[in-house]
């Protein structure tokens, strides 16, 4: 019983419960939706969205189409670390999305207007991710306006000028961008053989290791050195960390750089595998950026954690398309996967929660116990 | 009239026992109030009174033991409970919301509405009413960000007080408060008894106790020593039952030594945060090697103000600092480390972030230091834990689990031993210490006080910020009188009185000082 109970009381055990709570609570929420539209192809739409690529039968297709859900990984896992690290520093960079945006705009205009080769246009993705986090930083620094405000209203302007930018290299007949593959081969992130495994999925290229990479590269930078050790204290305890001396306007506008450089390489990694065109004519910031606060606080805010939360975001917003939408309107699917998401942030709440009764429990059972 | 020593008990705590894991916070301990007395219970940091406390309140639910009202048993299953029982409490750490005013943090939770609007000027007039009767002078409209620790505390009493309790708990109430302030709290203290009011009175001065309790309980390391009546009992024979030994209350000290001036401040202002005036006007001061200086004041006369401006949390508004011959008036807080070390006044605001362990905190102030990193980059965990288990070591810091403990976790007391091993440890030519005992007990006052006279005697010099009279002129070397942020006195603590120290204090007298 006692074992048991230390075993509860582990943070590592109890934020994988919690999020399991959460996708739980999620998919029943969905399900209930599903079944108060049409009750009919509830059962059959919660399972397709589930199932995700598992709904093709055979394997090579199930491995294709897993390989297009690791594509879109990519990106959310950076947007995910992107508001992970600035939130241990105790800023919300909702400004992730714009960040995102921008990234896309940098990368796509390099490759297909000045044919960089795709290093460059990743590099370019992160200058100018990194500068859109700089602006927020530094107003925030200086001028203590609030990152949320200001990282919302530069979604925006990020927004409108990438559309103006891109209308130059957009395709004559559509609102899309032109295709790297057909323009410039040279600026799509390589595959190494990766394709391979995921039948011949060339979209599959090394972005996704490099994501993951990137996911313990930003676990050590922040509880292995001495600038995580600042960023996390003024994260805790912002006067404590001015009192020892640290640098708070410096640390807080080098966590939003970082924070911005991160989503934007999330936009490169997506845009330059070929997978999507950037649409010009677009009116709405995507919502990778926010998808990733999503996987940010359903992964424990660890970000090893993110690494299997985002994953399982995108295979639930990918699963969505597996509705039938002959039973139910396209939006639905958009519909089910936001309940769930918006499920996953109650991460932390339900953490509490656990933390709470067991604490109870253990008074109560001690006291019966003696 | 009932005499008090045969009124009925108004809250029974009988053989209450609390264990935490590897610790038996309480251990058979029985509290009895009576009604309408004052009842002081005390004992060092970690005897057990805050989990005795917790256990009235309903925050912890005890092993053994029975709880009774009016001789009635009762269960008190949470925080809900104590309050329907007419218990309250001012916390040690205040529980108030930094952003909203006095008035709306004392109406919290029992604000009257009409139709669902506020009605708060019934309750300005209310609190009004109790502010004057009381003598605890509050701004209702203050945001509680803005002012003081010490009109803090009065709005916590406030607080109890608006919400009628009958039980009244005081947690350490008067660590804060001015020597007129705390006389008159007690006056009020006797007043609420006569009023048929219970009050537990939670507290290390012993000098205090003396004074306006009928009865004390003493609890050491989770034990019940035992309950004596104030009439019959001393000082002495107080601490040595809260200590278990001999303890020192007077400090001895050697003549100091006098070397270089290490610190010299020239016509030092700094702005307010929470008025639009200066919180420290034109301040001028020297402090040499081997002698210690105090700052004496009523808590609010701009020593925050001061200590921030000296350790460059604040930015000056004119004047200039000489620290070790160099003009340090536009250095950062970092560098001006190098030369001084600080114990902060609010040592979970500054001193502490309370969510890293104790090692991580014990090198705050050098963890940027070749020594605790690897290439420049990484933290060198080795060396940090080496480190922080040798200052426990030599500080007797005590905590559950050595240096991995969360700093949360830990008693006041060893928390602020935690800051003082760092800021002694730390290479300095000047100590600022800023009400360093604030809340602790006999034991851990004992102990920071020799701290600060080796110090002294290592040819340190030491600038104290202190609120509490004995402290000042048991400790200084110089005593230095701010009132409104000015320097209105310097006294010699040989040839002056508490007194003649409080009149300066209280701005009714004051000289021309040049120092």
């Amino acid at each position: 019983m006692k074992e048991k109970k230390s075993f509860l009381m582990i943070p590592l055990v109890q934020s994988v419960l919690a999020a399991l709570l959460c996708i739980v609570l999620g998919l029943l929420i969905g399900y209930l939706v599903l079944l108060a539209i049409n009750p009919a192809g509830a059962g059959e739409g919660i399972v397709a969205i589930i199932k995700n690529f598992w709904n093709y039968p055979s394997k090579p297709a199930q491995m294709k189409y897993l390989g297009n859900t690791l594509v879109k990984t990519a990106p959310l896992l950076m947007c995910a670390l992107s508001i992970n690290f600035c939130y241990k520093t105790g800023l919300f960079n909702i400004g992730a999305a714009g960040q995102y945006v921008v990234g896309a705009g940098a990368c796509l205009y390099a490759a297909l207007k000045f044919n960089m080769p795709w290093f460059a246009c990743i590099l370019m993705a992160l200058i100018v991710g990194g500068i859109w986090g700089f602006a927020v930083g530094m107003l925030k620094a200086y001028a203590n306006v609030n990152e949320v405000i200001s990282g919302i209203m530069l979604n925006w302007i990020g927004l409108y000028l990438v559309n103006m930018l891109l209308n130059g290299v957009k395709e004559s007949t559509s609102p899309y961008t032109e295709q790297i593959g057909s323009v410039n081969k040279g600026a799509l992130i390589p595959s190494a053989g990766l394709d391979k495994m995921f039948t011949n999925n060339k979209y599959v290229t090394i972005a996704i290791p490099l994501a993951i990479i990137i996911a313990v590269v930003i676990w050590v930078v922040l509880n292995k050195t001495k600038f995580g050790y600042e960023i996390r204290a003024t994260g805790f305890n912002k006067e404590a960390a001015r009192y020892a001396g640290m640098n708070e306007k410096r640390n807080i506008i080098l966590t939003l750089v970082i924070g911005g450089a991160l989503a934007g390489l999330g936009a490169a990694f997506l845009y330059l595998s070929g997978y999507e065109q950037w649409s010009v004519t677009q009116s709405s910031v995507p919502s990778m950026g926010f998808n990733g606060i999503a996987a940010t606080f359903l992964g424990g805010l660890d970000p090893i954690g993110t690494i299997f939360s985002s994953f399982f975001i995108q295979h639930i917003t990918s699963g969505g398309s597996y509705l039938d939408k002959a039973v139910y309107p396209s939006q639905i699917a958009d519909l089910i996967t936001s309940i769930i998401i918006y499920l996953c942030g109650f991460v932390l709440f339900f953490k509490l929660t656990l933390t709470g009764m067991l604490n109870r429990r253990r008074d109560k059972s001690g006291k019966s116990g003696r | 009239m009932i005499h008090l020593a045969e009124a009925p008990y108004a809250i029974e705590m009988l053989h209450i026992t609390k264990l935490f894991p590897g610790i038996i916070a309480n251990d058979d301990i029985t509290l009895q109030l009576r009604r309408g007395e004052i009842h002081a219970l005390l004992g060092e940091n970690g005897a057990g009174k805050s989990t005795l406390m917790s256990v009235l309140f309903g925050l912890y639910q005890a092993e053994k033991g029975e709880i009774r009202k009016d001789g009635k048993p009762v269960k008190i299953m949470n925080p809900n409970d104590a309050n329907d029982l007419g218990i309250g409490m001012v916390h040690q750490h205040f529980k108030l919301v930094q952003c909203f005013t006095v008035l709306e943090n004392i109406i919290l939770g029992v604000e009257t509405t009409k139709g669902g609007i506020l009605q708060k000027d019934e309750a300005r007039k209310k609190v009004m009413a109790l502010s004057d009767k009381y003598g605890l002078s509050v701004d209702p409209d203050a945001k509680i960000e803005d002012i003081t620790v010490g009109m803090q505390q009065r709005t916590e009493i406030l607080k109890m007080l608006y919400r009628d309790n009958e039980i009244l708990i005081f947690d350490e109430p008067t660590a804060v408060l001015t020597p007129q302030e705390i006389e008159e709290l007690m006056a009020i203290m006797k007043n609420l008894a006569k009023e048929g009011k219970s009050i537990l009175f939670i507290s290390h001065k012993l000098n205090e106790i003396m004074e306006v309790a009928d009865r004390c309980s003493v609890l050491r390391r989770g034990k019940y020593i035992g309950t004596v009546d104030i009439k019959d009992t001393n000082e002495q024979d107080l601490s040595r039952m809260m200590v278990g030994r001999d303890v020192k209350l007077v400090v001895d000290k050697e003549p100091p030594k006098i070397g270089d001036v290490i610190l010299d401040i020239n016509g030092m202002t700094v702005a307010s945060k929470a008025h639009g005036n200066n919180a420290v006007k034109n301040v001028s001061l020297k402090v040499r090697q081997g002698e210690i200086v105090c700052i004496a004041g009523i808590d609010g006369n701009g020593q925050t103000e001061f200590v921030y401006g000296l350790s460059g949390l604040e930015p000056l508004a004119s004047g200039s600092i000489k620290l070790c011959g160099q003009d340090i008036t536009h250095w950062s807080i970092r560098n001006r480390a190098k030369l001084l070390s600080h114990i902060p006044e609010d040592r979970h605001k500054h001193g502490l972030v309370l969510d890293y362990s104790l090692e991580y905190n014990m090198v705050l102030q050098r963890y940027f230091t070749p020594q605790f990193l690897n290439g420049g980059v990484f933290l060198n965990r080795k060396a940090i834990r080496e480190y922080s288990d040798k200052l426990i070591d030599a500080f007797d810091v005590r905590s559950g689990e050595g240096s991995v403990t969360i700093t949360r976790s830990m008693s006041g007391g060893n928390q602020q031993k935690a800051i003082i091993a760092r800021e002694l440890d730390k290479e300095h030519q000047l100590l600022i210490a800023v009400q360093p005992t604030r809340g602790l007990d006999v034991g851990a006052i004992e102990f920071i006080h020799k701290s600060l006279i080796e110090e002294r005697d290592a040819g340190k010099a030491v600038l104290l910020v202190s609120l509490e009279l004995e402290e000042v002129m048991n400790l200084s070397d110089r005593i230095l009188v701010m009132y409104e942020g000015e320097i209105v006195g310097e006294l010699d603590p040989k040839k002056t009185t508490t007194e003649e120290l409080g009149l300066y204090m209280a701005g009714a007298k004051r000289e021309e000082v040049r120092s």
